[in-house]
């Protein structure tokens, strides 16, 4: 349900992302997500960072309604609304390696914490390397990928995910970023006949399943995803080549 | 036991997908069809391609939703693409808006082309300027606006009024003299919601509609206020998500009905409960069809 909320806490993650804690007693899932508004912005939706009773967005500043949120300071208010969608299936004792992307590293974070999954963050250069402070708190193996190579292993997070993996045996992947990241997952996932699970992403309106703007071949990122399996994922002719636009017109993936 | 007829268009079940749920895309119609809706309505379509209104559109409230989508749509033109996907699953009634009856009329003649089995003339949405409810509440308006329709297409023509008005008889009366061949009823309810904590409206557009429960009495109302004034089907739909709520549509003089809201509170399977329930109080009252039903509160 829909509330307001007051800003607890207001950490900078990097040069353009910040995480923003607030003490919220509905329920959530890891990967599961929010609905966020101020006055003056356009209503997004946000991955919660942590899900617990103090939750947590991590906003990254790539326009200008979340430039709108960067300028949240402690104690002001922000109405948020979900906790939507299905989240990450955990299962304890599955060797796990999580994957994020740039800001979608924050979306893993809340199942890293909840299995203590592997890591991989993967990142345009070291500056935009976010969370693996606290990722390196709930998890023994964490490991960066930048495609400068200006920290840890140099190219991106699929190449790396793909030495891991020949490393160790996993029994599930789970990942989130941009789109291309989250192909070249399932494709090398289903090489290796690794099971995985993505976080997806559309233009969003109502967030709860009705009015269908999100859809990806017929799946509502909003309520049947977003996360989704691999083998669904592998069903979607228009996952990594398509998206609809505000007006519902099939326009090319960013 | 289930099989209806809204006029001369018969339908295998009673139960449509509402316009505006689920129905903006091929692959999202195909899917209700399959989960045991009788008909999807699509997305009310207009000539050109619109975003519609800012985020945010949409919130919950107690009892329902309040819904400013805006009418976002792909324009008329690509939605054939759309269409072509989903007629080849089963029936799709085409809903389209329009400013005036001309844009009406060339919108519905395409609808058909693309293969709708009825076309749903949007005379009702609450929260676009110049559309929808703002061309629906003038009797005479609506009276050229179906003529129009019914003049460049062959199937049949349905009007979905809207609740918004005290003279809900004299529009239904309008549809009927134009030759409508059904009404819908009802759209949302004009609402709005505030912010406390910001002293300002949620809705970018400040005014959307009201779905869901807190509807539905105010739309069995309608359907039984309409069935006294006019000689023509009535599809119920307003807050609909079991058999119960159903029913009561039925027997204020609905012959089908469309649920939209439920699909997000129970979920893509709500028809098949429906269907399944709907038929079980159907055998234990002694009803033997849908028409057998229609009406019965009637005196």
């Amino acid at each position: 349900m829909s509330d307001f909320v007051k800003i607890l806490g207001a950490t900078r993650e990097s040069h353009d992302t910040m995480t923003f804690e607030f003490r919220w007693d509905e329920k959530a899932s890891p990967g599961q997500f929010v609905m966020v508004w101020v006055p003056g912005m356009e209503e997004v939706p946000m991955s919660l960072s942590r899900t617990n009773r103090i939750k947590s967005i991590t906003v990254k500043a790539i326009g200008d309604d979340t430039r709108r949120l960067h300028e949240l300071r402690l104690g002001d208010s922000l109405r948020v609304r979900g906790p939507y969608g299905r989240g990450f299936s955990l299962k304890k004792g599955v060797e796990t390696l999580a994957i994020g992307g740039g800001a979608g590293t924050a979306a893993i974070m809340p199942a890293v914490k909840e299995i203590g999954a592997d890591v991989i963050i993967g990142a345009r250069t070291e500056a935009d390397v976010i969370m693996d402070d606290l990722a390196s708190k709930y998890s023994k193996n964490v490991w960066i990928s930048t495609d400068d190579g200006s920290r840890g292993f140099r190219g991106n997070a699929v190449q790396l995910m793909r030495e891991k993996a020949a490393e160790k045996s996993y029994g599930m992947v789970l990942a989130c970023g941009p789109e291309v990241m989250l192909r070249g997952v399932l494709g090398a996932c289903s090489e290796l006949g690794l099971d995985c699970q993505l976080s997806m992403e559309r233009h969003m309106k109502c967030g709860a399943g009705l009015c269908g703007c999100c859809v990806i071949d017929g799946q509502r990122v909003c309520k049947d995803g977003p996360v989704f399996t691999g083998e669904q994922a592998a069903r979607m002719p228009e996952f990594g080549s398509k998206r609809r636009d505000e007006a519902g017109r099939l326009v090319g993936a960013r | 036991m289930l099989e209806t007829f809204v006029g001369r268009l018969a339908l295998d079940r009673p139960g449509m997908v509402a316009s505006g749920i689920m129905d903006e895309t091929g692959a999202s119609m195909a899917r209700m069809l399959d989960s045991g809706a009788g008909a999807v309505v699509t997305k009310s379509i207009g000539l050109a391609p619109s975003p519609g209104h800012r985020n945010p559109t949409f919130t919950e409230v107690k009892g329902g939703f309040v819904n400013a989508m805006g009418l976002p749509n792909p324009g008329i033109d690509l939605f054939g693409e759309e269409m072509e996907i989903a007629v080849r699953k089963g029936k799709i009634v085409g809903s389209v808006f329009g400013k005036d009856p001309a844009e009406f009329s060339e919108l519905a003649g395409r609808m058909e082309d693309y293969g709708a089995c009825a076309v749903e003339l949007n005379l009702s949405c609450p929260h676009a300027k110049g559309y929808g409810m703002e061309v629906g509440v003038d009797p005479a308006l609506v009276k050229s606006i179906v003529a129009a329709a019914k003049s460049s297409v062959s199937v049949p023509v349905w009007a979905k009024l809207t609740p918004n008005t005290h003279i809900l008889g004299e529009i239904a009366s309008a549809v009927s003299d134009a030759g409508g061949d059904a009404i819908v009823a009802i759209n949302t309810l004009k609402a709005m919601v505030i912010s406390p904590e910001f002293a300002a409206p949620f809705l970018s557009n400040r005014f959307g509609g009201l779905s869901g429960p807190a509807v539905r009495s105010v739309g069995v109302r309608a359907v039984y206020d309409i069935r006294s004034a006019v000689d023509l089907p009535i599809v119920g739909v307003g807050g609909i998500s079991d058999w119960r709520d159903a029913a009561q549509y039925i027997m204020a003089g609905a012959c089908a009905f469309q649920v939209g809201s439920a699909i997000a509170s129970k979920g893509v399977n709500v028809f098949e409960a429906i269907n399944r329930d709907l038929e079980d109080f159907m055998r234990s009252f002694g009803y033997s069809s849908i028409r057998d039903m229609e009406g019965a509160a009637h005196e």
